[in-house]
């Protein structure tokens, strides 16, 4: 399996990035090069080997349910790129 | 030309309820609605880097609930995944959600049509994840994002697709929506977006097997919208396969103003979620203690005390389901009849009409739910027995009950404070009948004459004459014994 120009323009699309064609073929050479990594990998057998989703063994860590004092919403919207008196302002996503 | 009756519809909803915790599913801010905007956020549920989400007990335990009313298996260990996509509202850019091991799967629902007859609806999955924030669009010429919203918990009830019919989708949106109350993690509120539904929604021509492509329809937030949303979109597929085309993947949002479905977007890009397993969350694991723990604590649900109130109160079916629409409701109607001196089936049915009827309509005019009503359900057995017993009238019992409204009084104490107690001294109803027979002389010659239905008209006069307080019993037989005579003394020879 190999990463083509089109699934790097269908990634990046996805994760709203724009890349110039130098870019994406520097991108197609890198994610190559961990897939190719990903194939060595590949050798060791694994066959009886439960899929691990989390590294510490540990299991139903829970807070109880109580309510604690949240941040002013002046803290909250101080790194706002663009804001209103109250809220986050972005460019309009929808018509 | 579409022949409608050639296809069948293959529907499947995706329901989505606001959990009633009092805090967030991954953080301690508080889950309220209605505050002001970004107000209810923090470091974690406005996703900044580094910080830790921590799981809310209570979520869980609410999605074993549901799990458990809906007969699914409740898994032992299941994990979280991260649902990725890019929103203005989603400020983390991925979703906490479950994929691969939600908590909860392979259930059933019961439904019940309007005839009586049942079916079940299969159940595919429960899981637990989180809301995004609120876009809002409309109030500048930029999008402004509230994150209030943001790490509210949320589950999503994914059924099979076995709803054939807009209206049978309909009715199970409505016994989720009932079941969720019941168990008190959701106030089922749609309008106000604490119950949300998608639906997938296919057709076929009937006999085929293979299911046809799906459309995705979002945004009815109401149950006529829902219903509405679904015979639209039933149509244009017809339509389209009809007219030769062929069904496009894609997702439609409803229009409630213009009654149409418009396209969101196409498919292609936009289910590319790229799920992997949320490093941050520990896996969830629940035993069978605890599992059996909530099964005990569940309430009776919606269809089984329906079947019940039919069993011990003796109530029509009807009835009994809308004494059961509603947990409080029914809970109100059981203090009643506990709290009824003579625990007949009578007695129940009394109740039960007194809720269907008086308690209902104040409920409806003055828009108040069942919960906050006024009357308590002991004063409301106090008429009840009042009326039972012969002190009041059923006529005056309504009196009584408006000023009940007004003030949570014993009814005796309304009714002597009035003075609506009923008149059952027989001296004083013969004085009334006597008046009423002197002065409608004409009336009681035609009913000494044969004319039956002139007695009515009669006990008119003379209730009205006792102001409505006069025992009606009493005053029939009075009535009746004084005429007679009368007749005897008519009587030639």
């Amino acid at each position: 399996m190999s990463v083509t120009v089109q699934d790097v323009e269908h990634v990046a699309a996805l994760a709203r990035l724009s890349f110039t064609p130098d870019e994406k073929e520097r991108l197609v050479r890198q994610l190559n090069r961990i897939l190719d990594f990903m194939e060595k990998l590949k050798e060791l057998d694994t066959t009886k080997v439960e899929p691990l989703s989390h590294v510490i063994e540990l299991s139903s860590v829970f807070r109880e349910d109580t309510v604690e004092p949240s941040y002013p919403p002046e803290e909250i919207l101080k790194n706002a790129p663009d804001r209103t008196e109250k809220f986050f302002k972005v460019p309009k996503v929808i018509r | 030309m579409v022949a409608s009756n050639d296809y069948e519809a293959v529907i499947g909803l995706e329901v989505h309820a606001q959990l009633l915790t009092e805090s967030k599913v991954f953080c301690s801010c508080t889950t309220k609605f209605g505050s002001e905007p970004n107000s209810n956020v923090c470091p974690i549920c406005l996703g900044m880097p580094g910080v830790l989400p921590v799981l809310n007990r209570n979520a869980v335990e609410f999605a074993i609930r549901v799990g458990l009313a809906t007969h699914c298996t409740i898994a032992h260990r299941s994990i979280f995944a991260r649902k990725n996509y890019f929103y203005p509202d989603l400020p983390k850019g991925y979703q906490i959600s479950q994929y691969e091991e939600p908590i909860c799967t392979r259930g059933a629902v019961g439904i019940e049509w309007e005839n009586g007859t049942r079916n079940t609806i299969g159940i595919t999955r429960i899981h637990m994840e989180e809301d995004a924030g609120k876009s809002i669009h409309d109030i500048s010429a930029d999008t402004l994002v509230d994150i209030n919203r943001c790490g509210v918990p949320l589950i999503e009830i994914v059924s099979e697709p076995d709803l054939g019919s807009p209206h049978e989708a309909y009715l199970y949106l409505h016994a989720i929506r009932q079941i969720v109350t019941y168990l008190g993690i959701c106030d089922g509120n749609m309008e106000e977006g604490s119950l949300r539904c998608d639906a997938n929604v296919s057709v076929r021509r009937k006999g085929e097997t293979k299911l046809g492509t799906k459309t995705e329809v979002k945004n009815m937030n109401s149950f006529r919208n829902v219903e509405r949303a679904l015979e639209y979109e039933i149509k244009r597929q017809i339509g389209v396969l009809e007219s030769g085309g062929r069904i496009l993947q894609e997702t439609l949002l409803w229009d409630a103003n213009q009654n149409v479905a418009v396209s969101m977007r196409s498919k292609e890009e936009a289910h590319d979620y790229r799920y992997f397993p949320e490093p941050d969350l520990l896996p969830v694991v629940v035993d069978d203690a605890w599992i059996e723990r909530v099964r005990k604590e569940l309430p009776e649900l919606p269809l089984v005390r329906r079947d019940r109130f039919v069993e011990e109160y003796g109530v029509p079916a009807y009835d009994a389901g809308v004494l059961t629409e509603e947990k409080f409701m029914g809970d109100y109607f059981e203090a009643v009849c506990a709290s009824l001196s003579a625990r007949t089936k009578d007695q129940f049915k009394a109740a039960s009409n007194w809720m269907m009827g008086e308690v209902l309509r104040v409920l409806r005019d003055t828009k108040i739910p069942i919960g906050e009503f006024r009357v308590s359900p002991k004063n409301l057995a106090g008429l009840l027995n009042l009326i039972a017993d012969g002190t009041v009238s059923g006529t005056l019992a309504k009196e009584v009950f408006e000023a009940m409204l007004e003030s949570d009084t014993p009814p005796r104490e309304i009714v002597e404070a009035k003075g609506l107690m009923q008149v059952r001294d027989e001296g004083a109803i013969e004085k009334i009948v006597e008046t009423v027979i002197a002065e409608n002389v004409e009336q009681v010659q035609k009913y000494l004459d044969g004319k039956e239905q002139v007695f009515g008209f009669l006990v008119g006069q003379a209730m009205r004459a006792s102001k409505g307080k006069a025992n009606p019993k009493l005053l029939n037989e009075t009535l009746r014994r004084k005429l007679e005579s009368l007749h005897t003394a008519q009587r030639p020879g």
